[in-house]
């Protein structure tokens, strides 16, 4: 058996451990509760401008985008994959690649090339070593992602699918269902899916558009696709928080278990020390 | 009582403003344009500028906007603000500088790969440094 001065030390360090955990999940769930703010001022810009495309693609605009029109032979695909920049999250990466993987599988089986791009330290460090083509990255967004930080990355890979480079552009991030769970999530963002509308703009009619149709259209379905990529980080932001706050409370409990174990050991082997130390002084008494 | 029309002010970090106007200025691209409740479906690029609201009662409120987009439908004015500024060639360069940082990735081997590296030969170090704590212990035995 262990020594007591040995269980004391790992006793210490155990909790000195726990002390840095417990302080990380307050700290998470201080900024999950910004995060899923954030997340909700966010979500009345995405549903306006999904109402505008709505009615966009039920128009009958005299030009019609790239962006709206499926391309009958996929060849080659783009998918955005929004992962958290640091660590100590539970599963909630690894899920989210592993998800990554399985759809890359599906393409791969339909001969379709892969093209990535990166948000998030994470999924960089991990295609950069499971080897992926990826041809724009952003990193380091912080607690409050700007729209501006992500501006860059989502044009490369417009100007891709305008250039015919890839034919389907998909985004993969982590949905928020609540504090315990979240689930990864395919979307897809180009061609653009229009919802279904009611019937009473299902009339011939068109905009008016100022100053053309093609310069407004290019502008607001990027502005669509941002957005879109926009509220994927903020809510995976969310989900990293959420994850972290829940994996380190449970690791501030496994440590309270152990503490708890190793006073027990500790009290039975100070309890045994004293036991003999008493014995030998009565069988030395004894002897003389 | 006048018309009014239901106005929609948003942009990606914020809801702005959403309620009923008599009469919606905004800055369009080729001028300012002043919307009516029941005006024909129009489509259109915002400047930088500000963007005033009649509310009914003779009330006022204007809200600068930095670019965006003006939707109107006959019942519904949308304004999609943007937050960042706007223009061509920062666009261009901010894409140009997403590739580089991926190049870079790809080609700069002691960044994040080494980073994993490390931490895999870290955690073998300790495998072996426990192992050895517990060979020594049972020695002692």
């Amino acid at each position: 058996m262990a020594s007591g001065k040995e269980i004391r030390t790992k006793i210490a360090s155990i909790k000195s451990t726990q002390k840095i955990t417990r302080a990380m999940e307050m700290v998470a769930a201080s900024k999950m509760r910004r995060a899923q703010d954030r997340m909700r001022k966010s979500r009345p810009y995405a549903n306006k401008i999904r109402k505008v495309i709505g009615h966009l693609a039920h128009a009958h605009p005299e030009y019609r985008h790239t962006y709206m029109i499926p391309r009958d032979n996929v060849k080659r695909v783009g998918v955005i994959i929004v992962s958290s920049d640091r660590g100590l999250c539970g599963g909630l990466n690894s899920n989210l690649f592993k998800a990554t993987l399985n759809k890359m599988k599906e393409w791969r089986n339909q001969n379709i090339d892969i093209q990535l791009c990166t948000i998030g330290n994470k999924a960089s460090a991990f295609f950069k070593r499971f080897g992926g083509n990826i041809t724009a990255q952003a990193a380091q967004l912080g607690d409050t992602p700007q729209l501006e930080d992500l501006i860059g990355t989502v044009k490369v890979m417009l100007d891709d699918y305008q250039a015919g480079k890839i034919d389907q552009l998909f985004v993969i991030y982590n949905h928020f269902i609540n504090t315990m769970s979240q689930a990864p999530q395919v979307q897809q963002l180009l061609p653009i899916q229009a919802e279904e509308l009611d019937d009473k703009l299902k009339h011939h009619w068109d905009y008016l558009y100022e100053p053309e149709a093609q310069t407004v259209l290019d502008g607001l379905l990027m502005r669509y696709v941002e957005s879109l990529v926009y509220q994927a980080v903020v809510e995976n932001l969310a989900c990293e928080q959420a994850a972290r706050m829940v994996a380190m409370k449970s690791a501030s409990d496994n440590a309270g278990d152990i503490i708890g174990d190793l006073q027990l050991a500790y009290n039975k082997a100070r309890q045994a020390s004293i036991t003999q130390e008493l014995s030998e002084i009565v069988a030395g008494a004894a002897a003389v | 009582m006048a018309m009014t029309v239901h106005v929609d002010i948003v942009s990606a970090e914020a809801e702005i403003y959403s309620g009923l106007a008599e009469l919606v200025l905004a800055p369009a691209s080729e001028g300012e344009v002043g919307i009516l409740p029941r005006h024909a479906p129009f489509l259109s690029q915002l400047k930088p500028g500000t963007v005033h609201l009649k509310l009914s009662g003779d009330h006022e409120e204007s809200f600068y906007v930095s670019g965006g987009m003006l939707e109107v439908q006959p019942h519904v004015v949308t304004i999609l603000a943007d937050t960042a500024v706007r223009a061509h060639d920062i666009d261009e360069a901010a894409a140009v500088e997403a590739k580089t940082r991926a190049e870079k990735l790809l080609s700069d081997s002691n960044a994040a790969f080494d980073y994993t590296r490390a931490q895999v030969e870290l955690a073998e170090a300790m495998a072996q440094l426990q192992t050895l704590q517990r060979f020594r212990s049972k020695i002692r035995k």
